[in-house]
């Protein structure tokens, strides 16, 4: 029973509460640095440490935050861990880190993450906290990944770098711009909704089925 | 005084803050249903951008130069005290001022455009002027943005949509063109 209340905490961040494409939260990274899929896994993996780190802190230590200054402190705490995710990429990926940029500050910034220690954190325990944070992450993570893929292979030609058309392909420049971005986000969430409404439909028939049988 | 007005324009225009770095998306997707509020909010934004780019480059020169990796913690604490402070001080002076500003002004502080704003600010090593001529041309940039946006929706609720599209993923598109339009203000300086 324990084991998969802390496996749906894990699930339903990466399907049925997906936080980009259900939620539609942190879209400022989301669509700020997803022109390469190497962008993306590295933006969602300093977005899984800093989510699942400040997660672990403030549901360990829930009960000495006072609630009038949570705020403030959600803020602190997830600050430091982005100022160590910032200061780990220049160590290990400078040229990451440099195409980046201000963007990984800014996760500061990412409602997704302060939303998170808000609502499901600072209330639950431990261990629930952290499955929820790594369910939220991969969601956030699966969302980039699925963005950055697009528009690289659309704006590019290639998939982590690696050409999969010959040279008569024409990159469609406007894919890695800002407007592709724009764009393809608004694609994949018009998917999302057709994807929903056949769901709605395929359930209306289902019951209107076994009405019909009784 | 040509840096300076090359500085507003590029952030007006060129380097708009919404449709080329994506800061601030989260009110410009959730607020922009009326052209008042979104004209107001955008009002705000730049004056809270404007303090923020004086509060930055206090912190940057007298206090990061001995601890720069405390960049990140000290911006976002003094940017949130400030608005706070900054809050208390208009409902006391001037009230009307207040109630125009409404719930937009505590909502600010958690917009990513203004910590973007002070870190762009510091990155690119701008003195006092240029940080407050670039604070107010991201904010006019901001307002614009939302403004364009806003008047576009609303003109959209008369029309015939498919249900399909209709909420964030049309608004996504729309953006998307807008930010198209944007782009062609690239060719507006030559690139130095």
């Amino acid at each position: 029973m324990k084991k998969n209340e802390s496996y749906d905490e894990f699930i339903k961040g990466i399907w049925r509460d997906n936080p980009v494409f259900v939620q539609v939260l942190g879209m400022c990274p989301m669509l700020a640095v997803t022109n390469s899929a190497v962008n993306a896994v590295a933006m969602g993996m300093a977005s899984l440490f800093v989510l699942v780190g400040s997660s672990f802190l403030v549901s360990t230590f829930r009960h000495l935050i006072p609630k009038q200054v949570r705020i403030s402190c959600f803020i602190i705490i997830i600050a430091t861990f982005v100022t160590i995710a910032d200061y780990t990429l220049l160590a290990l990926v400078p040229k990451v880190h440099k195409e980046l940029g201000a963007f990984i500050p800014l996760i500061v910034a990412n409602c997704l993450i302060l939303g998170r220690q808000e609502a499901f954190a600072s209330r639950y325990p431990t261990r629930l906290a952290v499955m929820d944070a790594l369910g939220m992450a991969s969601g956030f993570m699966l969302a980039l990944f699925s963005l950055g893929a697009v528009r690289e292979i659309l704006g590019d030609g290639a998939l982590f770098g690696v050409k999969l058309f010959g040279e008569n392909f024409e990159p469609w420049v406007i894919m890695i711009l800002p407007p592709g971005g724009f764009l393809t986000l608004g694609v994949i969430l018009l998917f999302f909704n057709w994807f929903k409404y056949k769901k709605d439909e395929f359930l209306e028939d289902v019951a209107a089925a076994e009405r019909g049988s009784d | 005084m040509e840096n300076l007005l090359w500085v507003f324009v590029s952030a007006v225009l060129v380097n708009n803050f919404v449709l080329t770095y994506f800061l601030g998306l989260c009110p410009f997707l959730g607020v922009s249903n009326s052209l008042e509020t979104s004209f107001r909010l955008g009002l705000a934004t730049t004056f809270v951008m404007l303090v923020t780019a004086v509060c930055a480059w206090v912190l940057n020169t007298y206090v990061l130069i001995h601890a720069p990796y405390l960049r990140l913690i000290c911006f976002i604490v003094v940017i949130a005290s400030t608005v706070q402070f900054i809050e208390m001080l208009i409902k006391k002076l001037s009230p009307a001022l207040f109630r125009a500003m409404g719930i937009f002004l505590p909502l600010i502080t958690t917009n990513c455009a203004i910590l973007g704003l002070a870190i762009f600010a510091t990155n690119r090593g701008y003195g006092f002027w240029e940080g407050i001529v670039y604070a107010l041309g991201a904010g006019i940039g901001f307002t614009l943005a939302m403004v364009l946006l806003a008047g576009l929706r609303e003109e959209s609720e008369l029309s015939d949509i498919p249900k399909l599209i209709q909420g964030t993923a049309m608004n996504l598109i729309i953006a998307g063109i807008l930010s198209m339009a944007f782009m062609g203000f690239a060719g507006l300086f030559s690139t130095t």
